[in-house]
This record gives C-alpha cells, sequence and structure tokens, in this order.
C-alpha cells in the first residue's frame, strides 16, 4: 500500500509525496508499489522525470558553453593571433560575483526551509535568492555599461567580443532563472510537485552560479 | 483499501480518461496537439514536405549539370547561373540533413514509437514535445523563406564555411539576408532538437512500464535513446556556433573571419579570427549529426531483420554495445572531415586511426544482422526488402568511408563526387530506406490501415535499383577528378568527357524520382482505402502491437502493460506460436496478454 500524504501548501498546490520516497517517485523500487504520480488528466509522470530533463537540459547548457570556451581558448592561443587583452575588467564584477554567490546560499537557506515545512521561511528566503539575481544581472549591466564608457565594445577586438558574448549568454540563461524562481513561488497547481519544483529550479540556479565563478575566473586568469 | 483494491480503482480511472479520448476539438487534438502520436506524425509529414522539396531542387542540379545550356523556365534568366546552382545545392544539402534526416527517423517515428514501446502513457513532457515540434516548423518555414528575400538562398553549402558565409552580401547573392536567415533557422532547429532529445532521453529513463529493464528494449529505442545523447551534445555546439556566426554577420565581431581578408577587391574590416574555429566547431556538432540520421535507421533494421526472419536478434547485447560505441566514437572523428584542411599530419593520423576503429562496431552490427538471417523462417514483405536494402547500402556505403578515412587518399579525393557518392549511399540512401521500412512496418498503427504490398515492392525494385544506378557511378566521377559543387562540367577540359556519364546519372534521377510516385500513390490511397489493419498484422512481440491500430489517446487504454520478456522472443522452442509478446506471462507460455 503507498500512503500518498498531502504535506503542505506552497503557491496554492497541493504537495503530494510517497511516504517512503524522497520525491514522489515511491520508495520501492522501479517495479514495486505505485512509483506514478495519478494527475490530471490521467497521464502518469514520475516526479524524478523532472530531476532527469533538468540535468539533461543543464547538460546541454553545458556543451554550449564548452563551445564558447574552446572557441575562446583556441582564438587566444592562436599562432600571430594578434591579442589584445582586456583593460582591468570592470570591479564591479566581484561584487556581482558575490551576490550571486550569495543568491546560493539563500536558496539553500530555502529548501532548508522547505524540508522543515516552514513556508513563510521558504517564500522569504527564495525571495531573497530571486532579488540577489536581480541585483546580479543589474550589476551586470553596470559592469557593461563602464566598458562601453572605456571605449571597449562587442567588436573592438576578439578579447571584448568574448567578454561580451561569454556575459550576454550567462546572463540570458541566468534570466531564465530568474523566471524559474518566480514561477516556483507563483505557479498554479499543476503535475510537478512543489518539492520536486523547488528542486529542479536549485539545480539549475547552483549550476548558474557554478558557471559564473567559472567563466568568471577564466576571464580573469587567461586573460 | 487493500493494494489490489486501490490498483483496480485507480485503473478504472485511468480507463475513464483514456474512454474520454483526449481533448476534443480539432485544434487541441491534431494542430496544437500534446499527444506523442499525432506529433509523431505532423514530424513525419514535415519531413515529407521537406524531402519533395529537396528532390524537386536536386533534379533541377542534375538537368542543369547534364545539358548545361537548357533553358530553364522557372529560373530567373532563363539559364542557371552558377550562383543559383550553389543555391539550390546549399538548400538541398541544409533540408535534407536537417529536415528530412533529422526529423523524420528521430522526431517522426522516435517520437510515435518510444513511448508505446516501453509502455508509456506519453513522452515524460508533452508540452515541452508539442513546443519541439513547432519551433521545427518555424524553423522550415524561416528556411524556405530564404528562397524568396532578395539575393535569394545562400550558396555557401549546407556547412557554412566561414569567411564565405560571415561577410554578407558582398561574397555572393544569397550571402546577405538569404544566409542570416538560414543561420536563424538553424539556430532555431537546435533548439527545438535540444528540448526534444532531453524530452526523449528522459522518458527512456523515467517512464518505462514495470519489467521494462533496459536489456529488454527493443534496439528501435535503444538507438533512439542513444541518437538522443549525440543530439544532446552537438546541437547545443552548433547553437553556439551559429550564435557567433551571427555575431560576424550582424555585429561586426571576427570569430571566424581572418585578418585582411579582401573580397572583390575590397578589404573586409576584420581583425584576425579563425575560419578553422568554425570548421572545428561545425564538425564537432557535424559528425554526431551523421549517427543522428543513421543509428534510428540500424535500430529499426534490427528490428525488422528480427521480426520478418521469425529469430531473436543475434547478439542482442553486442547490438547494443554497438550502438553506443557508435555513438561514442562519433564525437572523436571530427577532424577526418578537415584533412585538406591544413591539419598537422600527427592529427590527421590520430583522427584517421579514430574513424577507422569505427569500422568494428559497424561490423558487428553487420554480421549480427546476417548472423539474425541466417537460417530465419524469412518473410519478404516490403518493409522486409527494405530493411535488407539497408544493410546492402550500408556496406556498400561505409566500404568506400574506409578509403576516405586515410589522409594520403582523402587528399586526393576530398572535393570530388566520390565523397558525394559516399555520403549520399551512407547517411542519405540508407537512412531514406529505414524510413521506408519504418512507414510500411508502421503503417497499420499509425494509420489503422494496411499498405499496398504490391505497390510497395515496385517502390522498393525502383528505388533499390535507382539509388546504386544514381551513386554507383559517382564513385567514379570522383576518382575522375569530378569536383562536387562544379555548376557546369563541360565548361572544364578534363570533365566534359564525363558528360555521357552525368546524362546517365541524371536519367537515372528521373526513373528513381518516379519511382517515388508507386510510394505517394500508395500512402495517400491506403490512408482512405487500404484494408483494415488488425492489432498485430506481423505477429511481432513489442508492445506496440499489443495495442489497438491506432492506438488509444493514451496508448493502452488505461490498460498499462507489464513486461516479461526481452523484446524478440520468436520461434521460442515449445510456446504455441512462432512468437511471445513481451507482455506475456512466464508461466503460460505463448497464452496471450498478462
Amino acid at each position: 500500500m503507498v500512503a500518498i500524504e498531502a504535506t503542505q501548501s506552497i503557491g496554492g498546490a497541493v504537495a503530494v509525496r510517497g511516504k517512503n520516497g524522497e520525491d514522489g517517485s515511491g520508495g520501492k523500487g522501479r517495479y514495486g508499489g505505485d512509483g506514478w504520480q495519478e494527475a490530471a488528466g490521467g497521464r502518469r509522470v514520475p516526479q524524478r522525470a523532472y530531476v532527469t530533463g533538468m540535468s539533461m537540459g543543464l547538460g546541454a547548457v553545458l556543451m554550449f558553453f564548452v563551445a564558447l570556451v574552446s572557441a575562446y581558448i583556441v582564438r587566444k592561443g592562436m599562432p600571430g593571433s594578434g591579442w589584445v587583452a582586456l583593460p582591468a575588467l570592470p570591479r564591479i564584477l566581484w561584487l556581482n560575483t558575490l551576490v550571486l554567490i550569495a543568491s546560493s546560499g539563500a536558496l539553500v537557506r530555502a529548501r532548508k526551509r522547505f524540508r522543515s515545512g516552514d513556508e513563510v521561511g521558504f517564500r522569504r528566503w527564495w525571495k531573497a535568492a530571486t532579488i540577489c539575481g536581480v541585483l546580479f544581472l543589474a550589476g551586470q549591466i553596470v559592469a557593461w555599461k563602464e566598458l562601453a564608457a572605456s571605449g571597449v565594445y562587442l567588436a573592438t577586438n576578439a578579447s571584448s567580443s568574448f567578454f561580451y558574448l561569454f556575459t550576454a549568454a550567462h546572463g540570458l540563461h541566468l534570466a531564465g532563472g530568474i523566471v524559474a524562481l518566480v514561477w516556483v513561488l507563483t505557479r498554479p497547481t499543476g503535475r510537478l510537485s512543489p518539492r520536486t519544483a523547488t528542486e529542479v529550479a536549485a539545480m539549475y540556479w547552483h549550476s548558474m552560479d557554478v558557471l559564473w565563478v567559472f567563466l568568471f575566473s577564466l576571464l580573469m586568469l587567461a586573460r | 483499501m487493500s493494494l489490489e483494491t486501490e490498483i483496480s480503482v485507480r485503473t478504472q480511472v485511468a480507463r475513464q480518461h483514456a474512454a474520454a479520448g483526449g481533448p476534443r476539438g480539432f485544434v487541441r487534438r491534431y494542430i496544437f496537439s500534446t499527444d506523442h502520436k499525432i506529433i509523431g506524425i505532423q514530424y513525419y509529414f514535415l519531413a515529407l514536405v521537406a524531402v519533395l522539396t529537396g528532390v524537386v531542387l536536386s533534379i533541377l542540379m542534375r538537368l542543369h549539370l547534364a545539358w548545361p545550356s537548357l533553358h530553364l523556365p522557372f529560373v530567373a534568366g532563363g539559364i542557371m547561373t552558377p550562383e543559383q546552382y550553389e543555391s539550390l545545392l546549399t538548400m538541398h544539402g541544409t533540408l535534407m540533413v536537417f529536415f528530412v534526416l533529422t526529423t523524420a527517423p528521430q522526431g517522426g517515428f522516435g517520437n510515435y514509437f518510444l513511448p508505446i514501446q516501453i509502455g508509456a502513457p506519453d513522452m515524460a513532457f508533452p508540452r515541452l514535445n508539442m513546443l519541439s515540434f513547432w519551433i521545427t516548423f518555424a524553423s522550415f518555414v524561416c528556411m524556405l523563406s530564404a528562397f524568396f528575400v532578395p539575393g535569394g538562398a545562400p550558396i555557401s553549402g549546407w556547412t557554412a564555411y566561414a569567411p564565405l558565409s560571415a561577410l554578407g552580401q558582398v561574397t555572393g547573392p544569397g550571402e546577405g539576408l538569404g544566409q542570416t536567415i538560414w543561420l536563424v533557422s538553424i539556430g532555431l532547429f537546435c533548439m527545438a532538437t535540444l528540448l526534444g532529445a532531453l524530452n526523449f532521453i528522459s522518458t527512456t529513463i523515467d517512464m518505462r512500464a514495470p519489467g521494462m529493464s533496459l536489456f529488454r528494449m527493443p534496439l528501435t529505442v535503444w538507438a533512439w535513446f542513444v541518437t538522443a545523447i549525440l543530439a544532446l551534445l552537438s546541437f547545443a555546439v552548433l547553437l553556439a556556433a551559429v550564435v557567433m556566426l551571427l555575431l560576424d554577420r550582424t555585429a561586426g565581431t571576427s570569430f571566424f573571419v581572418p585578418a585582411a581578408t579582401v573580397v572583390s577587391e575590397q578589404l573586409e574590416r576584420h581583425s584576425g579570427g579563425s575560419p578553422l574555429l568554425w570548421e572545428h566547431l561545425f564538425w564537432f556538432f557535424g559528425h554526431p549529426e551523421v549517427y543522428i540520421a543513421i543509428l534510428p535507421g540500424m535500430g529499426v533494421t534490427s528490428h525488422l531483420l528480427s521480426t520478418f526472419s521469425r529469430k531473436p536478434v543475434f547478439g542482442y547485447k553486442a547490438m547494443v554495445w554497438a550502438t553506443c560505441a557508435i555513438g561514442l566514437l562519433g564525437f572523436v572523428v571530427w577532424g577526418h572531415h578537415m584533412f585538406v584542411s591544413g591539419m598537422s599530419p600527427y592529427s590527421a593520423f590520430a583522427f584517421s586511426l579514430l574513424t577507422l576503429s569505427i569500422a568494428v562496431p559497424s561490423a558487428i552490427k553487420t554480421f549480427n544482422w546476417l548472423g539474425t538471417l541466417w537460417g530465419g523462417k524469412l518473410r519478404f514483405t516490403t518493409a522486409m526488402l527494405f530493411a535488407l536494402g539497408f544493410v546492402s547500402i550500408f556496406v556498400t556505403g561505409g566500404l568506400s568511408g574506409l578509403f576516405l578515412a586515410q589522409p594520403a587518399v582523402d587528399n586526393m579525393l576530398h572535393a570530388t563526387y566520390y565523397v558525394v557518392a559516399h555520403f549520399h549511399l551512407i547517411m542519405g540512401v540508407a537512412a531514406l530506406f529505414a524510413v521506408f521500412a519504418a512507414t510500411y512496418f508502421w503503417f497499420p498503427k499509425m494509420f489503422g490501415r494496411m499498405m499496398s504490398e504490391r505497390l510497395g515492392k515496385l517502390h522498393f525494385w525502383f528505388t533499390f535499383v535507382g539509388a546504386y544506378l544514381i551513386f554507383f557511378p559517382m564513385h567514379f566521377v570522383g576518382l575522375a577528378g569530378g569536383i562536387r559543387r562544379y555548376a557546369d562540367f563541360t565548361a572544364v577540359a578534363y570533365l566534359s568527357g564525363l558528360q555521357p556519364l552525368q546524362r546517365f546519372i541524371t536519367w537515372m534521377v528521373f526513373a528513381t524520382a518516379a519511382g517515388q510516385l508507386f510510394f505517394l500513390w500508395n500512402f495517400c490511397w491506403s490512408l482512405r482505402r487500404g484494408q483494415k489493419a488488425p492489432a498485430n498484422p506481423w505477429s511481432a512481440t513489442t508492445l506496440e502491437w499489443i495495442t489497438a491500430s491506432p492506438p488509444a489517446h493514451d496508448n493502452f487504454a488505461g490498460d498499462y502493460p507489464r513486461v516479461y520478456r526481452g523484446p524478440y522472443e520468436y520461434s521460442v522452442p515449445g510456446a504455441a506460436e512462432d512468437f511471445v509478446m513481451q507482455d506475456s506471462l512466464p508461466a503460460e507460455k505463448g497464452a496471450g496478454q498478462g
């Protein structure tokens, strides 16, 4: 017998999860028990599919940035490349990086509160993480403006092209993350349980955070 | 409430949902549908339109090659210019590679049959699936619109090599707006394919029916699964390359344009990029793309040879590992497309060795196909004939690959028709044979009616003989030095002797294209007038054949299967029939569905 219990109400949705399982997929292995969520429309999608889907999506994002970064390394290392390093990077990037790391920290806290059933605390920390994300993006735009003010544009030279390309591509992906964070707070009832929703949104957010730290280190250390 | 009661209550609830038959209303049901079966059919028809367009383009090219001074009524200016020829060539390649060979085997049949074959009610993310198709559709419309903009379609080939593709109108007609549209379209296509791929992977990992272990999956599912992984990893790289090329064209960056590039006696204002960088990024995608086109065909062939030999697949696990090995090796051989790019002979040697090693899993596959056929009770249905044709063409096209994999030989043959013959046979014709085989095999399931076997066999022989007569002579055109992408062989003295052979090839193209009318007629006629199909017309074993033809909205009408057996239990000793369905209970051999 699989016990299904409504644990808490987040964003108006009812959280459904198996007693034995972490993620609602049931705890009796793949073939035992009922690992399926019976949701609207009679469709059956196990919650772990969303985690798999997000992992795969992150795999694609990773490959996208691997392509950009390897292009950077190849272009920089080309014999006779005429590579001109950027002047000192805008110092606000350091602040932005701290803000983004703080945002990940807030998200970890939010999920901890979620697990202990503290909805108010969850929402507070989740909002904090979202606001930090928005601040980071605003800070990136400030960095762009600073660079542009010193006469460094997208097409100025190869290093500036890559700088704008990395930050823009990362910024777009992060903006998608902000949409996801807001969506978790406001979304209507769906087939995705709140627990899974917070999990996949956090997976994405932390990955974008790590990605930025990597890109920033690359831009700093391999100018 | 006991477990049994709860399950039966749940089953009843599910049956009620299934009886409701999914969404009502034409638009929700057939246009913006989230049903993987409808989406599969949408992909299939998109590929059908694309393949017809692509064939028309190739006929125009062959007409021009055979009779270069022929007046063509639908060509602006009467006689085709070399630039017009190149734009046909570009669009033929693009439509065929992206919108036919990537969409039909994977988006079409994969979408329709992967969920059913693993016993799932739908894909893991049905709305994402719908989004994938409609982005692909937008990409297709965008691509076709390139024909109608000022300057026309791009001329840089389906590989869009920089700097030709990076500098705009100055490098030729079609390199202005046409090339930009091409890039936007391919960017959209990348996103659609990435979404589709992550859906396929999640579905295979998490949506399998109870008992459907990985090694009970049909080889078709394995092929779609590995293909999806390849697509996920390679299209992301193409997307990055496309973004950079778009920036080079529109924002003045110099990722792919070298310094001091002079076009039409004009110095381009770009600073020191690398055209080779584009080639590396493109072929890092481009080589896996070849396997994205062919792996589903290998899966279908294995599936059909077993079914129509009434024998289990010979060496099932070896087939699975060979599929994975081909997928893995596909990522480390892209350099063999660039032997003549001035790459270091040491790199070329490494790429060559890796490329040749693909012959090992390919040979395992071929050996196992022959092993499956050996001693079988062969049934020569049209689907079987096309599967056998696949094996033949795969071997023929693969052998010339061994020559081209060696840098010394490739240096001579690289830009010739030898390469054209090679990749058309192995990638184009072989994959299309698998698509035809899959169509004749699964049409009854998809549309509830049988196709005509008589017309089908006519279609097979026209296509099989025709394909060989078109592409086999092309090897000799190549060996004689016939350069690919040349619009007019009579303009070059040493090539004009090849003109009779060129005309022969063109005549064969006409005949083979005409042979496809049998298919189109058969397809349309059978849709309306074909004999009603039973649930399992081929006495096959996998889960799609326990469903109605066509299946219910949730595939199994609420009666979800439990799997007890491997996918190819044919001619099991002691069984009542010569096939045992995957969901048959182990205790009651051949007693129908569990």
